[in-house]
């Protein structure tokens, strides 16, 4: 079974190799986004250092999430969504190994880039270190999140908007104690509570999540 | 008890606690006569079709 | 165990025996909910005495309290239903989600309404961030997007498994997130409150607040009942027992 899992992950990121324009989306959006707020507010460097917590999280979960509406949507449409939910594998097992790859391929570069939009938002460079681990945390968090929001619209003609929609209430929690740990860190505090609380999530996101995501793929199929 | 003109000025809040008071007689309202007014089409529409066959 | 005593039970999963009963209940939840606000209304607007604090801005209590309690409830009884309704395959349980939905969001709206009223005396602004406030704002996007997607799709049957699978994540979620809201709103600002230190009520507010709250619920159901009877025919449209009905 691992190994069938370790092939879906192989052709998973081989398909994105092939496609890697695409990937570069999201991680542009999130620079782009980031960059807006000194420009809608002011580059004053202890107002953004002040915001920069809070600007680069709100960038990563908005990038994180758009990149995601079409999640499923290419194995939808050429069917091999049908055949991994006939095979022998538990579908639990692939969405989670499909929600990895995605992590990998547009949480991991957002998470690289980080410490560059901290740097260009007068964010502490002594706190970057937790600006990352919170961020490797969250969008972990944010992908499952997301991929439940993407199985529950794959089938829906107008389902691009409608999945931020159903999945950024849900990601108010990830949002609150990711931002609050930069955000202590970068005022000398200790950001260890809100870091221990995005790992709980997480830790529940890998239990449940894929069970969500299944379930949501199944509506989705019947249809 | 109280007079009239305490009870419509509220003690000074009148403009908090009427406004606040008439919004919720509007959404109750609507909650009692949306599904009732749908109720009634739905019908309509079922017995037209009926008729129809 | 009797293995009868549940049978009745069953016949809940008949849409003609739930469109019928719906239609005979909804006339005695209506009236008794109109009695009890009339009289829950005339203690509280006329007879109670002015809060020592705030004098007679608290009265806004007796609809923001009732519409709080009833947009959490109606959350938790969406979920309920959408549970057994994929559980067991029961096409009526998402009926009544579907039904509650709408109204569990009206009351949502309400609360924020109504809180921000009371906020504006209190606080001296319209809106705060307060956790519960904030908790009421996310739970009515929880609430559009239940609504979104059931409506997003053409067939009822998948809209009604998908948004089912919704709302049951965002029942799992949403402990979650009142927790990080008081959290979160706590470092910012500490907690405020309506009521002073000491969180007492009055016999003679809390009577009208209890009456005001069955009101609101028998209100809750009237409304509910009459939304169940459309979902049912929306969906029954084509069954042959809705002509014998109509008739």
């Amino acid at each position: 079974m691992s190994r069938a899992l370790s092939a879906i992950v192989g052709r998973d990121l081989r398909l994105a190799y092939r496609h890697r324009g695409e990937l570069a989306t999201p991680v542009i959006f999130f620079v782009m986004v980031a960059s807006l707020f000194p420009l809608g507010l002011s580059p004053r460097p202890e107002l953004l250092s002040s915001i920069a917590a809070g600007v680069v999280w709100v960038a990563a979960l908005l990038a994180g999430l758009i990149g995601q509406q079409t999640l499923f949507k290419s194995d939808f449409e050429d069917g091999s969504l049908e055949q991994l939910l006939l095979g022998p594998l538990p579908l639990e097992a692939v969405v989670l190994m499909r929600v990895t790859t995605h992590w990998l391929t547009t949480g991991l570069p957002i998470v690289i880039l980080s410490p560059l939009m901290g740097l260009l938002m007068a964010y502490p460079s002594e706190a970057m270190g937790t600006l990352i681990l919170s961020l490797t945390l969250g969008t972990a968090v944010l992908s499952l999140l997301g991929a439940v929001g993407a199985a529950l619209t794959v089938g829906l003609r107008q389902g691009g908007m409608l999945m931020p929609v159903l999945t950024l209430p849900l990601a108010v929690p990830v949002l609150i104690f990711g931002a609050q740990a930069a955000a202590q860190a970068a005022h000398g505090e200790d950001p260890a509570g809100a870091l221990y609380l995005l790992a709980a999530m997480l830790v529940l996101g890998i239990t449940l999540a894929p069970f969500a995501i299944a379930a949501a793929l199944r509506v989705s199929l019947e249809s | 008890m109280k007079s009239l003109h305490e009870f419509l000025t509220m003690g000074g809040y009148a403009a908090y606690v009427w406004p606040a008071y008439a919004i919720a007689v509007i959404v109750v309202a609507v909650n009692a006569v949306a599904p009732s007014l749908r109720l009634r089409k739905l019908k309509a529409e079922i017995k037209a079709r009926g008729a129809a066959k | 165990m009797d293995k009868h005593s549940w049978a009745w039970i069953h016949r809940f999963a008949s849409p003609p025996y739930l469109y019928r009963v719906a239609g005979l209940l909804t006339p005695w939840f209506a009236w008794s909910s109109l009695l009890l606000m009339a009289i829950g209304l005339y203690g509280g607007l006329w007879t109670s005495p002015p809060d020592y604090q705030q004098g007679d801005g608290f009265r806004i209590i007796y609809i923001h309290v009732p519409s709080a309690y009833l947009s959490m409830m109606c959350y938790g009884l969406v979920a309920a239903a959408s549970a057994i309704g994929l559980i067991w395959r029961l096409k009526l349980a998402h009926a009544v989600a579907t039904a509650a939905a709408p109204i569990g969001a009206s009351f949502t709206f309400l609360a924020l309404v109504t809180g921000s009223l009371w906020g504006k005396p209190m606080w001296g602004t319209y809106w705060v961030w307060d956790a519960r406030l904030t908790s009421e704002l996310i739970l009515l996007f929880l609430y559009f997007g239940f609504i979104a997607l059931g409506r997003a799709y053409e067939d009822f049957r998948s809209g009604d498994r998908a948004a089912a699978v919704l709302a049951l994540v965002g029942v799992v979620n949403l402990p979650i997130i009142h927790y990080s809201v008081v959290w979160w709103s706590s470092l910012h600002q500490g907690s405020t409150r309506f009521f002073g230190t000491d969180a007492e009520i009055a016999t003679s507010m809390l009577i009208p607040l209890l009456l005001m709250l069955v009101g609101f619920t028998c209100l809750f159901a009237a409304c509910l009942l009459k939304r169940i009877q459309v979902e049912i025919l929306e969906r029954e449209r084509n069954a042959a027992w809705i002509a014998e009905v109509l008739t």
